[in-house]
C-alpha cells in the first residue's frame, strides 16, 4: 500500500473534537487557575529546577555536544526531506520480519484500527507502554468506551490514570502531583492496597509493582509507542527507566505499536546518536536503564502478533508548512519544557494538549491547526511564549522554537481577518512610518505625564492594558523625548563637549602610539 | 567611525535619558555621532506580535535612513531591537519586500549592533572612563543573551567602572517575563515571572539593576515600583555614561 504523503492536495490536520490536541480554554485562561495552584507551582518548580541542573552536568561532560547536536538534527532533517520512501521500506521491512503494518490518516482511524485488533484477541484488557501517540489521539477513553479496559504500566502514567488526571508533562506525566498525594490516590484507587501505605518514594513503587505484576502475567494484548523506527531493519524501539515497558513488549502474545509517522529514522547506525541525546537531554542521565528493540516476530520469543500501526494526524500537514515542518524533528526529550519559564509557572494543563510547553505551541497548532473554529484554544498557544529563547538553546536537535512561534503568530494573524488588534497594528506601522507623526505623537506621549500625576507614576491603565497595571507601575513619560533633547541648545552643547573630549583623547591615544 | 545612532522608539519617546547617555559616551570615545532625523522604529512589537506585513515600510525607513556608506555602523542600546535588525527585518523582507528592499536589509544588517557588543567587539575597549560608586547587580536579557550572544561583554565592561561594586544575580539568566505583548496577553503568567525575578533582585540589595534594553527595565521598574523595593533601574548606558566629572545622581533613576 502506499500512501498519500507528498501529494500535492492541502493535507488533512487532526480532526476538530478528536483526540487530546486541544483544551477547552485559551491559555491565558487556563493558565489563570493554574498560578493559583501554589502547591502545583512549588512541585513543578522544583522538579524542573532538579532536572535542569542534571541535565546541564551530562551534556556538559561530553566533549562533542554540540556535534552530537548538530548530527542530531541532520539526520532529522533528511528524514524529513525523504519521509515516504522512508516509511515504505519501513513498512516492508516490518513485513518482511512477520509484521503487519497500518496506516492510519488520523486519530480515529487508529483508534478503530487498534481496538478490532484487540477485539481479534478475545482480550478485554491491555496493557500499556507510556506512550505520546496513543494519548494524542486518546486511544484509552476509546478503549474504554467499548469496553476494553487498558492498564497504563508507566509509574507517573499509572498515577495519572487512578486519579482520572490528564499527563502534565511529556516525560514526568505527575510532575505537578508529590508523594502525598500519591499516596492518597493508591489508598483511594488501588483495590486490596496496604492501608498503612506511608509516602516513602520506595514504598510507593513497591505498592504500584504488586499492582501491575498481577497486570503483567495475565494481559495477552500490550499497546505501545515507539522512540524509534529503523526503516533500513524495521526495529522499533522504546526507551524508559522503569522496566514496566520491557514486561509489555515481551511477555504479551500480541504486541500493537503506534507511532507517529515522524519517527522513522534511516539507519540503525543512527540510533548512536539518538540514544545518547535522549537519556541526557531528557532525564539528565548518561543511558536510560532500559533500551527494548523488536524486529517483526521472532518464533518463540515474545510477541507472536505484531502490529505497527503508522499515525498520521496532522502530520504530513506539519510536514508541507516549509518553516513548520522543524517541530517534526522533536524527539520528545521534554527539555524544552524544564527549562521553559512559562512551563515552570503554569503546568502542562494550561496548554490543553498532550504536547504542553514550548514545542507543544509550536507542535499541536501544526497538527491540529489554530483557527479551525472561532475562538480556536489553540490560537492561543503561539502566544503562551516570552520569546525568551531558553528553548532553543536547551533542545537536543536544535529546533528554532522561539522563531517558529512567531512565524505561527503571523500565519494566525493572517488567518484571523480584521481584529481591533490588527487596526492598532496598522495604525501604530502608519504613523511610525511616517517620521512627522510620529513626532507629533511622541508629543501626545507626553501628554501621557498627566496620567502620571505629580508622582510622576502611573497605576492604573485601561484594558486591554489593564493585566499590564495590576503588577507594575509604568513611569509617566519624560518631558523632552531624545531627539528633542538633541536638536536643543543643551543638547548641542552637550553633544559637542563630548566630541571635543573625544578629539582630545584620539590626540592622546595618538601621542601615546608615537 | 562614523555611528548612525539608532534610538529605538521606546528610547527615544520614553527613555532618552539612556539614548543620551550613548550618544555622549560614543561622541566622548572619539566617534562622529549621526543621528538620522527620519528614523522611528525597527518593527519589532510587529513582527513578535505576529504581523509581518504591516511592518514593511519600517523596515524599508529603516534601511534607507541607515543604509547611507558614509555610516560605518549601527549603534542602539537596545539587545533586541538590534536582534530584530539583524534576524527578523530578513524575515519580513523576504517574505513581503522586493529586491532592493533584500538588498537594503542586507547592507544595514551586516553593520548594526547593540551597544555593549560594539564597545567590546568592535571598538575593542572595555575601559570607557566610567564612575559610578553604588552597588549595582546586571540582568542578561533574553533577546541580548540568546539572540545576540553578547554573553558577558556587558559584564566586562561593567567591571571596569570605577567604584562600582557589582553583585551577581541569582538565576540571572531566566527571563524577566516582560516579551513585549506578552506582558500584556499572558498578564498573569509574566507577572509570576516577574516576581521571581524581583526576589531574586531583593536578595543581591543592589541600589540598582542594569541591563541592556530599556523594555525589560521599564517592566522591571515597574513592579518594583509596585513593591515599594529601594532598588531602581537603569540601563547599562547610564552607568557607563556616568563620568567623575559628570557622576549620575542616583535620585532620578527610575523605580
Ligand atoms: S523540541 Fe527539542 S527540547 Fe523540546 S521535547 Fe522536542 S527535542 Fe526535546
Amino acid at each position: 500500500m502506499s500512501t498519500f504523503l507528498g501529494m500535492p492536495a492541502a493535507p488533512p490536520r487532526s480532526p476538530y473534537g478528536t483526540g487530546n490536541l486541544r483544551g477547552d480554554r485559551k491559555f491565558p485562561k487556563a493558565a489563570h487557575d493554574e498560578l493559583r495552584n501554589e502547591q502545583l507551582r512549588r512541585n513543578l518548580g522544583r522538579a524542573t529546577r532538579t532536572i535542569r541542573t542534571k541535565r546541564l552536568g551530562v551534556t556538559g561532560e561530553l566533549p562533542d555536544w554540540e556535534q552530537l547536536r548538530d548530527a542530531g538534527s541532520a539526520i532529522k532533517t533528511d528524514t524529513m526531506n525523504r519521509l515516504p520512501e522512508l516509511l515504505e521500506q519501513l513498512e516492508q521491512k516490518v513485513t518482511e520480519h512477520g509484521g503487519t503494518v497500518h496506516w492510519a490518516r488520523d486519530g480515529a482511524e487508529a483508534n478503530e484500527i487498534v481496538a478490532r485488533l484487540i477485539r481479534a484477541t478475545g482480550s478485554s484488557d491491555v496493557i500499556k507502554v507510556k506512550s505520546m501517540a496513543t494519548q494524542e489521539i486518546g486511544l484509552n477513553e476509546h478503549l474504554e468506551s467499548i469496553g476494553i479496559t487498558p492498564y497504563e504500566t508507566d509509574l507517573a502514567e499509572l498515577i495519572v490514570q487512578l486519579a482520572d488526571d490528564k499527563p502534565s508533562h511529556i516525560l514526568v506525566p505527575a510532575i505537578h502531583r508529590n508523594r502525598d498525594e500519591i499516596r492518597q490516590i493508591f489508598l483511594d484507587e488501588i483495590p486490596g492496597v496496604d492501608p498503612d501505605l506511608d509516602n516513602v518514594p520506595a514504598h510507593l513503587a513497591a505498592a504500584a509493582r504488586v499492582h501491575l505484576r498481577e497486570k503483567f502475567m495475565t494481559t495477552k494484548v500490550a499497546v505501545s509507542g515507539a522512540n524509534f523506527g529503523i526503516a533500513e531493519t524495521g526495529t522499533l524501539s522504546v526507551v524508559e527507566s522503569e522496566g514496566n515497558g520491557r514486561m509489555c513488549l515481551t511477555l504479551p502474545d500480541t504486541l500493537i505499536t503506534v507511532m507517529g509517522i515522524e519517527k522513522v529514522l534511516p539507519r540503525y547506525q543512527d540510533l548512536e546518536v539518538f540514544l545518547q541525546l535522549l537519556p541526557r537531554s531528557s532525564t539528565g542521565e548518561r543511558m536510560n536503564p532500559y533500551t527494548s528493540m523488536w524486529t517483526g516476530v521472532t518464533p518463540g520469543d515474545g510477541p507472536q502478533d505484531f502490529h505497527l500501526v503508522l499515525l498520521d494526524n496532522g502530520r504530513t500537514a506539519a510536514l508541507a508548512d516549509t518553516i513548520g515542518r522543524e517541530a517534526l524533528n522533536c524527539i520528545r526529550c521534554s527539555a524544552c519544557l524544564n527549562v521553559c519559564p512559562v512551563y515552570e509557572r503554569t503546568g502542562g494543563h494550561a496548554y490543553g494538549s498532550t504536547y504542553p510547553g514550548p514545542i507543544g505551541a509550536v507542535l499541536t497548532p501544526q497538527l491540529a491547526g489554530m483557527d479551525a473554529a472561532k475562538d480556536d484554544p489553540n490560537s492561543s498557544l503561539p502566544y503562551a511564549s516570552s520569546l525568551c529563547g531558553a528553548c532553543f538553546d536547551a533542545c537536543p536537535v536544535k529546533i528554532d522554537i522561539p522563531s517558529m512561534l512567531v512565524e505561527l503568530r503571523h500565519q494566525h494573524t493572517e488567518q484571523s481577518g480584521t481584529t481591533a488588534e490588527k487596526l492598532a497594528m496598522k495604525a501604530a506601522a502608519g504613523v511610525m512610518k511616517r517620521p512627522k507623526l510620529f513626532t507629533a505623537a511622541q508629543k501626545g506621549a507626553a501628554l501621557g505625564r498627566i496620567a502620571g500625576g505629580p508622582s510622576g507614576t502611573i497605576s492604573h491603565l485601561p484594558a486591554p492594558l489593564s493585566g499590564w497595571s495590576d503588577s507594575r507601575d509604568t513611569a509617566a513619560p519624560p518631558k523632552q523625548t531624545f531627539r528633542a533633547w538633541l536638536a536643543s541648545a543643551e543638547g548641542a552643547a552637550t553633544m559637542s563637549a563630548a566630541a571635543e573630549e573625544g578629539a582630545r583623547r584620539t590626540a592622546d591615544d595618538h601621542k601615546e602610539d608615537r | 567611525m562614523r555611528i548612525g545612532l539608532f534610538a529605538t522608539c521606546l528610547g527615544d519617546t520614553l527613555f532618552p535619558e539612556a539614548v543620551k547617555s550613548t550618544a555622549v559616551l560614543l561622541a566622548r570615545l572619539g566617534h562622529d555621532v549621526v543621528f538620522p532625523p527620519d528614523q522611528t522604529c525597527c518593527g519589532q512589537m510587529h513582527v513578535n506580535t505576529g504581523y509581518q506585513r504591516e511592518p514593511v515600510p519600517l523596515v524599508r525607513r529603516f534601511a534607507e535612513q541607515f543604509g547611507d556608506a558614509s555610516i560605518d555602523a549601527v549603534v542602539m542600546p537596545s539587545g533586541s531591537c538590534a536582534g530584530c535588525v539583524r534576524h527578523q527585518h530578513e524575515i519580513v523582507a523576504e517574505r513581503y519586500g522586493d529586491a532592493s528592499l533584500r538588498a537594503g536589509v542586507a547592507t544595514v544588517k551586516a553593520k548594526t549592533y547593540e551597544l555593549s557588543e560594539f564597545l567590546v567587539d568592535v571598538l575593542g575597549v572595555s575601559q570607557v572612563g566610567a564612575y559610578f560608586p553604588h552597588r549595582v547587580t546586571y540582568h542578561p536579557t533574553c533577546h541580548s543573551l540568546r539572540m545576540l550572544r553578547v554573553g558577558d561583554k556587558p559584564l566586562k565592561l561593567l567591571r571596569a567602572v570605577e567604584g562600582i561594586d557589582l553583585v551577581e544575580l541569582p538565576e540571572a539568566d531566566s527571563c524577566c517575563g516582560f516579551g513585549g505583548t506578552f506582558a500584556v496577553k499572558n498578564a498573569e503568567t509574566s507577572t509570576a515571572m516577574l516576581q521571581d525575578k524581583m526576589r531574586n533582585i531583593a536578595t543581591t540589595e543592589a541600589a540598582v539593576c542594569t541591563a541592556g534594553d530599556s523594555s525589560c527595565l521599564m517592566h522591571i521598574a515597574g513592579g518594583l515600583s509596585r513593591i515599594r523595593s529601594g532598588t531602581r533601574t537603569l540601563h547599562l548606558a547610564q552607568i557607563l555614561g556616568s563620568t567623575r566629572i559628570a557622576p549620575y545622581a542616583l535620585t532620578e533613576a527610575a523605580r
